[in-house]
């Protein structure tokens, strides 16, 4: 499992980041303040994988300049995952805080690839 | 079919009439229309289907890709246009693709063979056999033309990755 660092652009708002609402209570200004649930320790310890599955259309070539264009992965790395991927049916591309990975997700579906994220168990 | 490159297009010469049709099929070939197959591989689930993130998902992610995939099929038959209008009609003809419009190309033609592959349910044998004849079914001529557009993808991203020299098709 390999964990990267890099800049990655949004395709669409984050589906993660949202609390949840348990009550409410009025500030000392007046206004009122919806308190949120905190996240359970799970959910703040648990790092989260991006998952990438076999697929035998999308061509070897392209899902290789997929990985060097989304994570950064010089060519020689992209192709050790796709060939993993290819292999082996799945490959582990990146792991980390779950906001950042839904982002990866997204950014791997909009280029076609099959792509799923997943708590590291 | 000749394929050439130079620093600001990618040229697609002396195409034959039925390759030439094949081309102008990507944008209508890229659309799901109701196949529930492609849909299905066009959006797929980012988690198992028990997980709220699929929802939210729907509803918030998808739209964004529908939209990034729609762009790119309309930037495809907006170069595409160039293959109408030919005064002769069996007459071979060249397409010109800008550099800048390449990531929609390798896009549109992605998403076309996928949808293309969901609808027929083609096996991994079928995707292997490149030399299979496109003159025979409607489901032989599916098979030929998604290894004809991964073969226009596979020159697209030697385009984009290292900037190769002149290459021509050989037998055709």
């Amino acid at each position: 499992m390999e964990q990267e660092d890099g800049d990655i652009i949004p395709v669409a708002r984050s589906a993660q980041g949202r609390g949840r609402a348990v009550g409410m209570n009025i500030s000392s200004a007046g206004n009122p303040v919806i308190e949120q649930e905190p996240e359970t320790a799970q959910d703040l310890d648990l790092p989260w994988q991006v998952v990438v599955h076999n697929d035998p259309v999308n061509l070897m070539s392209y899902v290789t300049m997929v990985f060097q264009k989304v994570f950064g992965f010089t060519r020689e790395k992209a192709e050790k995952h796709m060939l993993e991927v290819h292999r082996e049916g799945r490959s582990i591309v990146w792991s980390g805080m779950r906001e950042r990975a839904e982002l990866y997700v997204q950014q791997l579906h909009g280029y076609l690839l099959l792509a799923t994220l997943e708590r590291v168990s | 079919m000749e394929i050439r490159q130079n620093a600001d297009a990618l040229e697609i010469a002396e195409i034959d009439p039925f390759l030439a049709e094949l081309l102008r099929q990507i944008p209508e070939s890229a659309q799901p229309d109701g196949s529930a197959d492609a849909e299905k591989r066009l959006f797929s689930q980012p988690a198992d289907a028990n997980n709220d993130l699929c929802a939210e998902w729907k509803l918030y992610v998808e739209p964004e890709l529908r939209r990034i995939f729609q762009s790119a099929t309309e930037t495809v038959a907006t170069d595409l246009a160039q293959l109408n209008g030919n005064a002769k009609p069996f007459a071979n003809c060249t397409l010109r693709i800008p550099a800048k419009h390449a990531e929609a190309w390798l896009s549109a033609l992605n998403q076309a063979r996928l949808v293309i592959a969901a609808k027929y349910a083609f096996t991994d044998g079928e995707l292997c056999d490149h030399y299979r004849s496109p003159i025979g079914s409607r489901r032989d001529l599916g098979l030929f033309q998604v290894n004809f557009y991964g073969f226009l993808q596979e020159f697209i991203l030697q385009h984009l990755m290292d900037g190769t020299s002149d290459s021509a098709v050989p037998g055709d």
